[in-house]
Parts: C-alpha cells; sequence; structure tokens
C-alpha cells in the first residue's frame, strides 16, 4: 500500500538578516567605545564623588553619549533575545508574542533613560 | 581494549541503550575503523556505515568520546577508555550507529551544489585562471559527512530551517567559483534570518571537520558578501 504522508512546505528567503547582523556589530563597537570612555573617567577621577558625577552628566554632551550608548544596549539586546527566541521558541504565535514583549520592554526603557538623563 | 557502543534497534529497543565491549585487538589495528570491525567479528548485530576506510567517503562519521569525527582517521592510540561511541547528534537514528541523513541532504541540496552557467559549453572545459582556482581550496575538500552541521547547536534546534555549515560551505564554494553566473540570486536564497543567520560562529565545526575546513569562514564570507551587496 502507497502510504501519503503530510509534505509541509518550507518557504525559505525572508529577504532580512544581515542588517540585523551588521547593527549587533555596530552597537557592539559603540558600547565598547562608551565603555572606554566611561572607564578612562574613572581612572582620571580616583574618587569620584557626587559633585563629579553630577557635573559628567550635566553636559549635554555627555548626556548624547550615555542616549547613543543605551540605545545601542537595547537595539543589540533586541537582536540577541530574538535570535534567542528564534532558536527555541518553536510555536509562531507564542515567539512572536515574546517579541513583542521584548520590544515594548526595550522601547519603554528607551524612554525611561530619556526621562532620567535629562531629569531636572 | 574497553568500548562503550550506544545500540538501538527501533524493531525490538523501546529506547537507546550503551552495550559494553571488551576486545582484544591486534597489532595491525591502527584506526577506531579497524577496533570497530574486529567487534563486529564478535557481535555481528552492530550496524554501522563505511566504505573507503581512508577518510574519503565520509560513511563512519560519528561520535567518538563526545566528539564527532570518521572512524576510519581516528588513530586508536590517541582515544581515552573507555571509548564512548554514538550515532551523530542530532539526527534521526535508523539503526545502532547509523543516522537517518535525509534532512542533510535535504539542506545540502537547497543550496543548488552544482556550477550555473548559462553561456554556451566551450569544446572543452570551462577554464579558470589558477588565482581563481585557489579561491575553491579549502571548500571543495568536503566530503559531506555531516560531522560539522550535526556538532553545530543551530542546527540541533532548527536542521528544517537552517542550512548548517555543510551546506554553507557547499554554497560558498559555488558562490566563489568564477565560472558560476548565479551568485546574486544564490546570495538571494541565503538572506534569511535562519537560512543563513542562526550561525551565531560557535564554530563546533571547524572543531571537528575531520578534513580541517573552515565552514566560519566561509559563512562570514557569505555574510560579508551580503552586506557589501546591501550597504
Amino acid at each position: 500500500m502507497v502510504s501519503i504522508t503530510k509534505t509541509d512546505k518550507q518557504p525559505v528567503g525572508a529577504h532580512y538578516g544581515w542588517r540585523e547582523w551588521l547593527a549587533q556589530r555596530v552597537t557592539a563597537v559603540i558600547m565598547a567605545l562608551f565603555a572606554i570612555i566611561i572607564f578612562g573617567f574613572f581612572v582620571i577621577k580616583s574618587e569620584i564623588s557626587y559633585q563629579d558625577w553630577k557635573a559628567l552628566f550635566g553636559s549635554q554632551l555627555f548626556r548624547v553619549l550615555a542616549l547613543l550608548f543605551l540605545i545601542s544596549v537595547y537595539y543589540h539586546a533586541w537582536i540577541g533575545v530574538r535570535d534567542v527566541l528564534m532558536d527555541y521558541i518553536k510555536p509562531t504565535a507564542i515567539r512572536v508574542t515574546l517579541q513583542v514583549m521584548v520590544i515594548l520592554s526595550l522601547v519603554s526603557f528607551t524612554i525611561w533613560s530619556i526621562a532620567i538623563l535629562w531629569a531636572q | 581494549m574497553k568500548f562503550n557502543i550506544l545500540r538501538y534497534d527501533p524493531d525490538q529497543d523501546q529506547k537507546p541503550y550503551f552495550k559494553e565491549y571488551d576486545i582484544a585487538l591486534e597489532p595491525s589495528d591502527r584506526m577506531l575503523l579497524d577496533a570497530l570491525i574486529r567487534i563486529k567479528s564478535v557481535d555481528d548485530t552492530l550496524a554501522l556505515r563505511r566504505s573507503c576506510r581512508e577518510g574519503v567517503c565520509g560513511s563512519d562519521a560519528m561520535n567518538i568520546n563526545g566528539k564527532n569525527g570518521l572512524a576510519c582517521v581516528t588513530k586508536i592510540s590517541d582515544l581515552k577508555e573507555p571509548v564512548v561511541l554514538k550515532p551523530l547528534p542530532g539526527l534521526p537514528i535508523i539503526r545502532d550507529l547509523i543516522v537517518d541523513m535525509t534532512q542533510f541532504f535535504k539542506q545540502y541540496h537547497s543550496i543548488k551544489p552544482f556550477v550555473i552557467n548559462h553561456d554556451t559549453p566551450p569544446e572543452t572545459e570551462r577554464l579558470q585562471s589558477p588565482t581563481d582556482r585557489l579561491e575553491l581550496d579549502g571548500l571543495y575538500e568536503c566530503i559531506l559527512c555531516a560531522c560539522c552541521s550535526t556538532a553545530c547547536p543551530s542546527f540541533w534546534w532548527n536542521p528544517d530551517k537552517f542550512v548548517g555549515p555543510a551546506g554553507l560551505l557547499a554554497a560558498y564554494r559555488f558562490i566563489a567559483d568564477t565560472r558560476d553566473q548565479a551568485t546574486n540570486e544564490r546570495l538571494d536564497n541565503l538572506e534569511d534570518p535562519y537560512r543563513l543567520f542562526r550561525c551565531h560562529t560557535i564554530m563546533n565545526c571547524v572543531d571537528v571537520c575531520p578534513k580541517g575546513l573552515n565552514p566560519s569562514l566561509a559563512i562570514g564570507k557569505i555574510k560579508e558578501m551580503m552586506v557589501k551587496r546591501g550597504v
């Protein structure tokens, strides 16, 4: 008897991927550069007082750099967590739900970061 | 010499189990495959694939003391006892050390492993300059033993979607071939978060390849070409 089993078509070619792959590397470089700047600050000022810290974050330039760093962290985290979810979570509905939750969290963190950096 | 070999006959066994063997080897037994053939002379129910016995056909790939390799090119003297032998991980077991490679070859075929050239075929071969030919070194030598793909966690989790190191090495072999005219189509086919970008550069493939090839490098070159094409 010929048994006909169900065939699952596997469409391929979502036509994206390299931008995320490149972005993960670019954001990693940005995070590394910011880490060096912060490390430099700690080296120069061996004892950091509240005043030093306040003065550092009082500068508009530093706030922008800090925000760029944080956005890099969040974007890097998005690609990384997305990859983990794509690796392990098979049911599409659960994967999409988790991905949306991650995106919403990271967007909230971004808004929160701006609020903190520019708080009076 | 002591061996622990994973045995499984789906017709008889509920689940796979380890069987211990203590075999007296002859001085002529130098490679693991020699030892396995010696074991087979005692217990002919042990099933394994082998053919050329010199690392060319890629039939006797298995998990040897936790690392994928070819039994025929693995020296007995290098092995710690008891030698634990398992079938290649991640693929369905047909029997004992024999796995079902359907998924592996499906991915290999999906990259169209042949030169695509629409020009009228010349009277003789399509010639290449020695420099162009050099590009294929480290790519064409793959024997499709599946040691790399079955050592790759990304292939374990998504064997239906991720091409895997062997398939991607082969893909780059044709992308790098100056006689092939389908570079764009090949890149289009691989531009996918699953097919190519499930590779997280874990490099287990490089670690296990019995031919000393570097699929990670080839995958990196494909990604680089995609960035150059798109950025």
